[in-house]
């Protein structure tokens, strides 16, 4: 399925028009409610959106949505967009396990986590996508962030038919790769393949040892909060008056710090970490668009073989001198010069929105990966400045033991 | 590729290698002189003859470890000791002080040994969490070289900041090791040996207690009671000799445990701030760099 030509055009121009404008939309996931009980069970998210955007009925408006809602307009971007060269943004994982708790009732701090952990993600997805010039112009996306009621994406669900149709296109697709043999005239195009697949591999290991930095952290956290309680038993028994006091303000100090630690690794996870993940999928998406490219070469290519055929067969029934066949055959030949030009022309769009992809996707990645290390050196800087604090203070009752 | 990170990263690991065992030789040294320190205190430990050789002969000691026979004996000795523990510990005392003792040795022992476990436990995290310092600050290396775009830099900047923090955390677990963990072992052990202590005092007292009984049933008897009042008055002796050494050792358990603690509280919280303050100045210019290019 391919977009039809007049809306292309238009879109070209919004994209100009885009690229002038002042980029002034915000949109918050917060407020994580849930509703019904048992397997039916939901989570609900407030969906906040400010702008002085006119495309907006309002400056300020918020709806209520859920997870499958999100999956729905991803899987409807995706539809629209991925396979004409757009990175559109992956939605959030999926997670079984993680909303059976939620569903089951358990009100424990995994699954407080788990909700915390999706409604930063789900945030995150909304203002990637509404960064995009061409998405935040979709009617689907305003539909998603201004309408209050939303139908149902049924086709979401993980085990349902569709699902399982969309997981044997994936094997089918991946099968297929192996086997196009693409001429590539745009060593441009290799080049990047190359970087993103690198780019890849580093992320992952980088994600890896982030994530070993949060576990430890954790460990570290609460390791530290077992022995403060240790230190206040030791200070109470202690029969020396001052030695006792210190003791106890030993304790005080490392159960503060254990705090600390709580919050280092929470930035450590929602600032560095989520990062990473949600750039590892982002690549997904790129290496993905580049795929598609692929396809419609292929499609352009095959179009081009039964041209050829097509010509041959022609030049057989002239030969034979059979009239209505040959008028058949001309048909046909007129109709696949028409796909091998149309091919052409999807091939050059394709890699021409792909070149345009990529040099905004690389500014946007630049841009995010700088704040974000600066963001996650300054809770660094925080953690250190609190310890200094909390030393400093008990540096003279360590003193006053006489 | 590989070759050349592995290059670039060999002095670092050389020095990865050599900064644990600088650690451990640092603990080992501090472990030593403390014994040292105590024998020579000892007022009657500084005189023996064992330790003055020790001290002044400047050739090869040749010490021979325990033989079989000896390692017998001493796992023997504690059997017996365990299963006469729990006889002799029923006892309550007359004397005050050792009865006071006594109780606070009993719940003092196991709170330092709950707290020296949880502060190995809390040691070894802060290794885990340095160790992870070091991988971040690699990958954000490989990162930093393969991009050929302005971020580059970025990464290439906080890996060697990673590189550096890395050091100064190790550190950190090192110190509180060094510091708290082993002084808490260490009173572990002290705590350990004074409860053996009262143990010895207490069997003196048994004894002593036994001797009064067959001097009483010999007088009784009219039997052979010079013999039960010779046996007598040497119990007696021994427990009155033991009696006040171990007051005075328990004493000076105090003394000394006030002051290590303070020496090493007052420590810890000063390479603490020392090691936070190098980290902190570690990334504020760093963040100066980093900040100055955006």
């Amino acid at each position: 399925m391919s977009a039809p030509v007049i809306f292309d055009r238009s879109r070209d121009e919004i994209e100009e028009e885009a690229n002038g404008d002042v980029f002034d939309i915000e949109i918050g996931v917060s407020d994580p409610e849930k509703v019904g009980d048992g397997m039916n069970a939901y989570m609900a998210y407030r969906v906040t959106t400010k702008t002085s955007l006119s495309m907006f009925n309002k400056n300020e408006f918020s709806v209520k949505r859920r997870f499958s809602d999100f999956l729905g307009l991803h899987s409807k971007l995706a539809t629209k967009y991925l396979h004409v060269g757009y990175i559109v943004p992956p939605a959030p994982e999926k997670s079984i396990v993680g909303m059976t708790k939620v569903k089951v009732g358990k009100e424990d701090s995994s699954s407080t986590e788990f909700v915390e952990k999706r409604r930063a993600a789900l945030e995150r997805y909304l203002q990637r996508t509404v960064k995009h010039p061409t998405l935040l112009q979709d009617p689907d996306l305003r539909q998603f962030l201004e309408s209050s009621e939303l139908p149902r994406a049924v086709n979401t669900q993980a085990l349902s038919g569709a699902g399982i149709l969309r997981m044997v296109n994936k094997a089918a697709d991946a099968v297929n790769k192996m086997t196009i043999k693409m001429n590539e005239s745009d060593a441009w195009f290799e080049e990047k393949q190359q970087q993103f697949e690198n780019l890849d591999q580093q992320l992952r290991k980088l994600h890896a040892s982030v994530e070993a930095l949060v576990c430890h952290r954790k460990e570290l956290s609460a390791n530290t909060a077992a022995f403060a309680k240790s230190a206040a038993m030791l200070g109470n028994s202690e029969d020396h008056t001052a030695l006792s006091r210190a003791l106890s303000q030993l304790a005080e100090v490392e159960e503060k710090i254990d705090q600390l630690h709580q919050e280092q690794a929470f930035a450590d996870f929602y600032v560095f970490s989520e990062l990473l993940s949600d750039y590892i999928r982002l690549i997904a998406a790129v290496k993905g668009v580049f795929d598609h490219r692929m396809k419609c070469w292929q499609k352009w290519d095959d179009a081009q073989i039964t041209l050829q055929k097509k010509r041959e067969a022609e030049a057989k029934m002239m030969l034979a001198n059979k009239p209505d066949k040959i008028q058949q055959a001309k048909n046909e030949i007129r109709e696949w010069e028409a796909k091998v030009q149309q091919g052409e022309r999807d091939f050059e769009q394709i890699s021409k929105t792909i070149r345009k992809e990529v040099g905004r996707f690389e500014k946007e990645r630049v841009k995010d990966f700088k704040t974000v290390i600066i963001k996650y050196l300054e809770s660094l800087v925080q953690t250190q400045q609190q310890l200094i604090k909390y030393w400093e203070a008990f540096l003279p009752e360590a003193k006053a033991i006489a | 590729m590989t070759t050349l990170t592995e290059i670039k990263l060999l002095p670092t690991l050389i020095l990865l290698v050599s900064c644990e065992y600088l650690a451990i030789f640092k603990k080992t040294v501090a472990m030593h002189e403390v014994f040292l320190c105590r024998v020579a205190a000892h007022p009657i430990l500084r005189k023996d003859l064992n330790f003055h050789v020790f001290l002044e002969y400047n050739q090869d000691l040749s010490v021979r470890g325990k033989n079989k026979k000896e390692k017998l004996e001493d796992f023997f000795k504690n059997m017996v000791k365990s299963a006469d523990g729990v006889i002799v510990s029923g006892v309550k005392d007359v004397d005050d002080f050792f009865e006071h003792e006594r109780t606070f040795l009993l719940e003092y022992h196991n709170r330092v040994k709950d707290a020296s476990a949880k502060s190995d436990r809390m040691t070894r995290s802060h290794k885990s969490a340095a160790d992870d310092y070091n991988r971040i600050g690699s990958s954000l290396y490989a990162l930093g070289t393969q991009d050929s775009t302005d971020v580059c830099k970025f990464f290439l900047k906080v890996s060697e900041l990673f590189d550096k923090t890395r050091k100064i955390e190790a550190r950190v677990s090192a110190d509180e090791d060094l510091k708290l963990s082993d002084l808490l072992k260490y009173y572990l052990r002290e705590s350990q040996a004074a409860k053996d202590l009262l143990y010895r005092r207490s069997r003196s007292l048994v004894d002593y207690e036994n001797a009064n009984k067959a001097l009483d049933k010999a007088r009784a008897k009219n039997k052979d009671v010079l013999q039960a009042e010779t046996s007598q008055q040497v119990c007696c002796q021994k427990f009155e000799k033991i009696s006040e050494s171990a007051k005075q050792e328990l004493i000076d358990f105090k003394t000394r445990r006030v002051a290590a603690f303070r020496k090493n509280l007052v420590e810890l919280a000063e390479l603490e701030l020392k090691h936070a303050k190098g980290n902190l100045q570690l990334l504020q210019s760093c963040l100066a760099v980093l900040n100055g290019d955006t």
